[in-house]
């Protein structure tokens, strides 16, 4: 299979040709033509490796009326995404081999991104005891990434030891940092609005003194520690202090933090009800700064898929979260690259190179180089689009972007030389 | 109002909405004294539906007589032993009351916004009846009445709200309405019973009650659980009771003039003694009773005008 793709910017900048064959990018130069081969043209668009998300929900098992593997990946591809990570939160959760092994069996069958399993940090998300990490390591689904994500590893004791255990499998603990006590009934974020509105409050203290606890752990024992959707702008500066204190620490924000504020509570519109909550102006700046100057490594979407009657309710009894896959790159584009904040080397970073090392993901993340997998994106920048929920390949509609005109569209996109996406359209 | 659909929050209401929901109380009061049949056939054929999510009789009955006073008929749904026990959703319980024929739905609802979402899914006109620990505007809306019909006046007055603003719906709406009808509201609770963020509110903030009374027309005194003892918002019902209670001897520091207010159900002895409950300056019974004029007024500006108009 030998693919041309014509005319594509690498990174934004000059247009080459770029020549695909058996997976690979065979050859990057001027006025490549290649006979017999499948002609894609690219004039004008931009092309990046294929983005990874640290911070998926699929849903299956146990949720497959909000989402699958299968709608999941496809949403996913469509949004220029080539791997994506899927938490254990599932029914039953990810705490075994068996589970893992199953999500990435059905990545595998759907073929449109790779499905790197998350495995839970403590059996049943309970915070209890550990799972079974070595044997969720050594599986098919090879996980290195540990999480118990929607649930925080409260217990000091349990994540001190769950950081040094990961250590001998080149793993890393990716805490959901929300203090239990401090959050107990907690709805939106604690401030001028949540007073106002009647909701109970989640204040940002209770995410900064975890991330403050894990970082000194971290440290203290020599360990890797991610921390899933920062949300403050208190939350970038202990991370900062750490990073400058040599601790193996990295982050991810999502979308939806970059852009969205609790101004949208103000409806009581439970699509805007998300874990940890949208915060304020003040937060988004801040977290855009430290995206820019790298104290967040990582994008993440947190793309949490929920059925119509979990979300059309009142507030305090929708559950939270939102879609992000097929709108991340747009949300990034809009917050990041049209301000200057980010050029696309820098999306690339943030988007793919980055969140692969954190999953140790050796195929993902790769540069558009000669001999590299040709796992890659092609993104219209200019086109701008309204976002319609029904549209979306998600099976679910809960996305906060409804109505709101985004830039950028992911034309194509490449999972080791086979088109996943071609002309904005998903190929199975 | 009269181009409004909704009573859904005390914040929404500008100046002349909410005195034309005072205005057209004192009327409607002034219209039935007196009569042998306390009845106007203003709402005949309407349907309004007392949706009860929590358990409070004061109000359902008081937005009961309300409607009924106005030739209305009423159907009261609680919650309890009802479809939503089985596990219905509030928009199937809402849509399924409409296609039965109501004009308005008065809900009550634990969940802060609920209304707002009813009035998303319907037709008919909503009406806030308390929800969360958001709003109740219509009890505002009486206090401003009471405080009105006593003092003569709402511009300029002092009001201290007393006591567990944090859970209170009741403090959040007569925070906005008093502050839209001209009054200087002071807001005293221990730290812990005030919400953070309520330095953005349009009140003044203090601890120490004794410090305000001496300056205040009305005292507003809210009902505290003594749940909240369990959770530590403050150390033990005496010792609330002793800085945040209304005794006699406080109520003694008040000017001449000045009214103890409380919308009920009082915890005697824990936020208000017994004798300042049942002083002439309690203002307590007046409110009940104002309560069905001002939730008349409310429901003839909504639903007044002919079946479809707005």
């Amino acid at each position: 299979m030998t693919i041309l793709i014509k005319g594509p910017r690498p990174y934004g900048e000059d247009a080459v040709d770029v020549l695909v064959e058996d997976g690979r990018i065979a050859a990057i130069g001027d006025s490549l033509t290649v006979p017999g081969a499948d002609v894609v043209d690219a004039a004008g668009l931009v092309a990046l490796p294929g983005l990874v998300d640290l911070h998926t929900h699929l849903r299956e098992p146990g949720r497959e009326d909000a989402e699958t593997v299968e709608t999941g990946s496809r949403a996913a591809a469509l949004g220029g995404y080539t791997a994506v990570h899927a938490m254990a939160n599932t029914d039953p959760v990810a705490d075994t081999a068996g589970v893992v092994e199953q999500v990435w069996r059905l990545g595998q069958q759907a073929g449109l991104v790779d499905v790197v399993p998350v495995g839970a940090v403590t059996v049943g998300l309970r915070g209890e005891r550990l799972a079974e990490l070595g044997a969720m390591a050594d599986s098919a689904a090879r996980v290195r990434v540990f999480s118990d994500d929607g649930h925080c590893v409260a217990d000091p004791a349990l994540m001190r030891r769950a950081l040094e255990y990961v250590k001998a499998l080149d793993g890393v603990v990716a805490q959901h940092a929300e203090e239990p006590r401090l959050t107990v009934g907690a709805q939106m974020n604690e401030g001028d609005r949540s007073a106002r509105l009647g909701l109970t409050g989640w204040p940002a203290a209770a995410e900064e003194a975890v991330i403050a606890r894990d970082v000194l752990l971290a440290g203290h024992v020599g360990a890797r520690l991610h921390v899933c959707h920062v949300s403050t702008a208190g939350s970038v500066e202990i991370l900062r202090w750490a990073k400058g204190r040599g601790v193996q620490v990295t982050a991810e924000v999502t979308p939806h933090h970059l852009l969205l504020t609790d101004e949208c509570a103000e409806s009581y519109d439970p699509v805007f009800k998300v874990n940890p909550p949208l915060r304020t102006e003040a937060d988004v700046q801040a977290l855009r700064a430290g995206l820019a100057d790298g104290t967040i490594d990582a994008v993440a979407t947190d793309h949490a898929p929920h059925a119509v009657e979990d979300k059309e309710s009142e507030w305090a009894s929708a559950r939270p979260g939102m879609l992000g896959l097929e709108q991340a790159l747009s949300v990034v584009v809009q917050t990041m690259v049209e301000p200057g904040l980010l050029d696309w080397r820098g999306v690339a970073e943030r988007m793919s190179v980055a969140p692969a090392a954190i999953g140790r993901l050796e195929s993902h993340g790769r540069p558009l180089a000669v001999g590299e997998p040709a796992t890659l994106l092609l993104l219209d920048p200019t086109h701008r689009a309204t976002v319609d929920p029904a549209a979306l390949a998600s099976r679910s509609r809960n996305s906060p972007y409804a109505g709101r005109e985004l830039p950028g569209r992911v034309v194509a996109t490449f999972l080791r030389g086979t088109a996943t996406v071609l002309d904005g359209k998903a190929q199975r | 109002m009269v181009v409004k659909r909704h009573l859904l929050e005390a914040a929404d209401l500008d100046r002349d909405d909410a005195t034309l929901v005072l205005d057209t109380a004192a009327q409607i009061e002034s219209a039935l004294a007196g009569r042998e049949v306390k009845k106007l056939p203003t709402l005949r054929g309407r349907t309004v539906v007392n949706l009860f999510y929590e358990d409070s009789t004061r109000t359902r009955i008081s937005f009961e007589l309300a409607a009924k006073r106005l030739s209305a008929d009423v159907i009261n749904f609680s919650a309890k032993g009802s479809s939503v026990s089985k596990g219905e959703s509030l928009k199937d319980t809402a849509l399924t009351l409409e296609a039965m024929g109501s004009d308005a739905i008065v809900v009550r609802h634990g969940a802060s916004g609920a209304p707002h979402r009813l009035a998303q899914w319907v037709q008919g006109s909503v009406v806030n009846a308390g929800d969360g620990t958001h709003e109740h505007p219509t009890q505002a809306l009486l206090d401003a009445y009471t405080i009105r019909q006593r003092l003569g006046r709402l511009d300029g007055v002092r009001v201290v709200i007393v006591g567990d603003v944090l859970h209170s719906r009741v403090a959040r709406s007569n925070v906005w309405l008093l502050a839209t009808l001209g009054a200087e509201v002071t807001l005293v609770a221990p730290p812990t019973l005030l919400p953070v963020g309520v330095g953005s509110w349009p009140v003044t903030v203090g601890y120490d009650l004794d410090a305000v009374l001496p300056k205040a027309d009305v005292v507003m005194m809210l009902r505290v659980q003594a749940e909240r003892m369990n959770a530590s918002f403050f150390p033990s019902a005496r010792e609330y009771s002793r800085r945040y209670g209304l005794d006699a001897r406080r109520m003694g520091t008040l000017p001449d003039e000045a009214i103890v207010m409380h919308p009920g159900p009082m915890n005697r002895g824990m936020e208000i003694a017994a004798e300042v409950a049942d002083s002439a300056r309690s203002t307590i019974v007046d409110q009940v009773g104002n309560g069905v004029s001002v939730r008349m007024a409310v429901l003839y500006l909504l639903l007044g005008g002919a079946p479809g108009s707005e």
